[in-house]
């Protein structure tokens, strides 16, 4: 697994990691027509750094989900400027892997096809792209269901085929949309630590979206915060935690300052309300 | 059901469990064997009835009758022009040719409507207006148009099957998950990859019932058809053997008819639970309508 992953890891270790990876800047998003539509985001500005794990939380309906899909080039934005890697945002790129809220394993495909989706569609060799999806699904403790379909595995496992399906194509930057969201709670921790291994071997800048506080603090090198709609961003509390973080993190008390300080934002919105 | 009844076979052959009954010790336990008696008995009464209360012979003729007539249809010559495989071949020719024919167009269409929305748009009021058409009213004109050869059966069948592959296909091409083309949207896919990768495989449960459909509307339509105007086939087979009074021999025949629109649907499901492999057993089996 290591020899797919370490060109970018060694890249994301190098000391010129890019400080404005993803630049936001003004964005702001209306649904429906622009006099009387529904203002989704409202002036949103942040820069995310290369290869840094950032998660973004907020009460639902916030926009997060809107601010990810216009990450991953799947809603247009009129106002304001998103740059990746240099680059503004037009439509979907290659170098973006998306996680979605539910795994969306296409049903009739074995998992390893499903893996390998990504490779078919963007037309890479197909014998690499074999030998990459065995070396993901072992990454993500898969190896031996290949050839199962996906209603056979759990949900979590299902959760991780997504995540190596995510993967396949090696992007730069993995965009997860309340990824466990659906699993319960000890699945969800457990798939926690199991992302951030995954994260501290592969590298990739992560922009992970949850509305789960403790979640997002565990997670993070970064959360952003954001306010109900119109989505801002509220606040940037960086998290001071070495890594590997364990599950034991959670009782640090910079993890218990950070959760307090979202959560305080949270009912101050709220009494807007 | 064949296939739902010899697997619960297996797992019961297979559970250690001394002390539960085996399917095998009493033949009469046994599902199949229990339908077939019931079969028996239902032939029996209707022998029976029919002897005892002397009904007349043209109205409702004994099962034996049936039988016999089911015997002297089969065991006729292949090329003979009373028997049931002469004429059960043409019926059966026309239903395969306007069946494939049929919801193959349909599903050609299906496919590209579903590919260009604003051709959805122009062509979907016609297709809900010739849908209301009662199709069988148009047969006779079918027949003038193109004469007593099986070509009139297979344009009747081809406009019978047509209809219902291509509602269905273009439903199961716009049922599929938004959640399906997103992920496809996000590798940066093609419109014909979408279609292709998601919206087809998406699509198939909802084709496969629009093919039962149009199996069983291919029976009717070539009956139909043949009962309009043909020279040969079961349909002439019925109009002639009533015209005799032989009404044992009609119903032979549509033993016959409901043989062929078994087998038809028999290999239909074969073909769809090797297709639909992906699901899970009971849903495979349970036809997509809503």
């Amino acid at each position: 697994m290591n020899a797919v992953l370490k060109p970018v890891m060694s890249q994301a270790a190098a000391p010129r990691a890019a400080e404005n990876y993803i630049r936001i800047e003004g964005l702001s998003k209306t649904f429906g027509q622009t006099g009387d539509g529904v203002l989704a985001l409202s002036n949103i500005a942040c820069n995310i750094r290369e290869g840094s794990f950032v998660t973004i939380v907020g009460p639902s309906g916030c926009g997060k989900s809107t601010l990810l899909r216009i990450l991953a080039g799947l809603l247009d934005y009129e106002v304001g400027s998103v740059v990746l890697d240099g680059q503004p945002i037009q439509g979907t790129r290659r170098d973006v892997g998306v996680v979605f809220q539910s795994s969306i394993l296409l049903p009739w495909r074995t998992i390893l096809d499903n893996v390998l989706l990504p490779a078919e569609v963007l037309g890479l060799d197909m014998r690499q792209a074999h030998e990459r999806a065995m070396q993901l699904l072992k990454m993500v403790r898969l190896e031996g269901f290949e050839h199962k379909l996906p209603r056979q595995l759990s949900g979590g496992m299902q959760q991780r085929a997504s995540i190596a399906r995510a993967l396949l194509h090696d992007p730069k930057i993995l965009l997860m949309d309340e990824p466990f969201g659906a699993l319960d709670a000890m699945t969800r921790e457990r798939m926690n630590l199991e992302l951030q291994r995954i994260w501290m071997e592969s590298g990739k800048t992560v922009v992970l979206i949850t509305h789960s506080i403790p979640e997002a603090v565990f997670l993070g090198d970064v959360v952003f915060v954001m306010s109900p709609r119109p989505g801002t961003l509220e606040r940037v509390i960086p998290v001071d935690m070495p890594r590997p973080r364990s599950m034991a993190a959670m009782s640090d008390p910079v993890f218990a300052q950070a959760t307090a300080e979202i959560r305080e934002r949270f009912s101050h919105a709220a009494a807007f309300d | 059901m064949t296939l739902a009844a010899s697997s619960a076979m297996t797992t019961t052959e297979a559970a250690p469990a001394p002390t539960r009954r085996m399917p095998r010790g009493n033949p009469l336990a046994s599902m199949r064997v229990q339908s077939m008696l019931l079969l028996v008995a239902l032939l029996g009464a209707w022998e029976g009835g029919v002897r005892l209360f002397k009904v007349p012979k043209h109205l409702v003729p004994p099962a034996s009758d049936i039988g016999i007539a089911l015997w002297r249809g089969l065991y006729a010559s292949p090329m003979a022009k009373d028997g049931f495989w002469y004429h059960g071949g043409i019926t059966l020719s026309e239903i395969l040719l306007g069946f494939g024919i049929g919801s193959g167009v349909g599903l050609a269409i299906g496919i590209l409507v579903s590919q260009m929305p604003r051709l959805e748009a122009l062509l979907g009021p016609y297709v809900a207006a010739l849908q209301s058409v009662p199709k069988v009213a148009v047969a006779p004109i079918i027949v003038v148009w193109l004469g007593f050869g099986i070509s009139s059966k297979v344009v009747i069948i081809c406009l019978l099957t047509f209809f219902p592959v291509l509602v269905t296909s273009i439903a199961g091409f716009k049922a599929v998950d938004a959640d399906r083309i997103d992920l496809l949207r996000s590798l940066s896919a093609t419109r014909w990859q979408i279609f292709r990768k998601a919206k087809f495989p998406s699509a198939v449960p909802y084709i496969f019932a629009g093919l039962n459909m149009a199996a069983a509307f291919s029976v009717v339509g070539a009956v139909v058809g043949e009962f309009v105007g043909a020279q040969a086939g079961l349909g002439v087979l019925i109009l002639q053997m009533e015209a005799q009074g032989d009404t044992g021999g009609s119903f032979a025949v549509c033993v016959v008819l409901s043989v062929i629109g078994i087998a038809l649907t028999a290999l239909l499901r074969r073909v769809q639970q090797r297709v639909l492999h992906w699901m899970p057993a009971d849903a495979s089996q349970r036809t997509v309508t809503s």
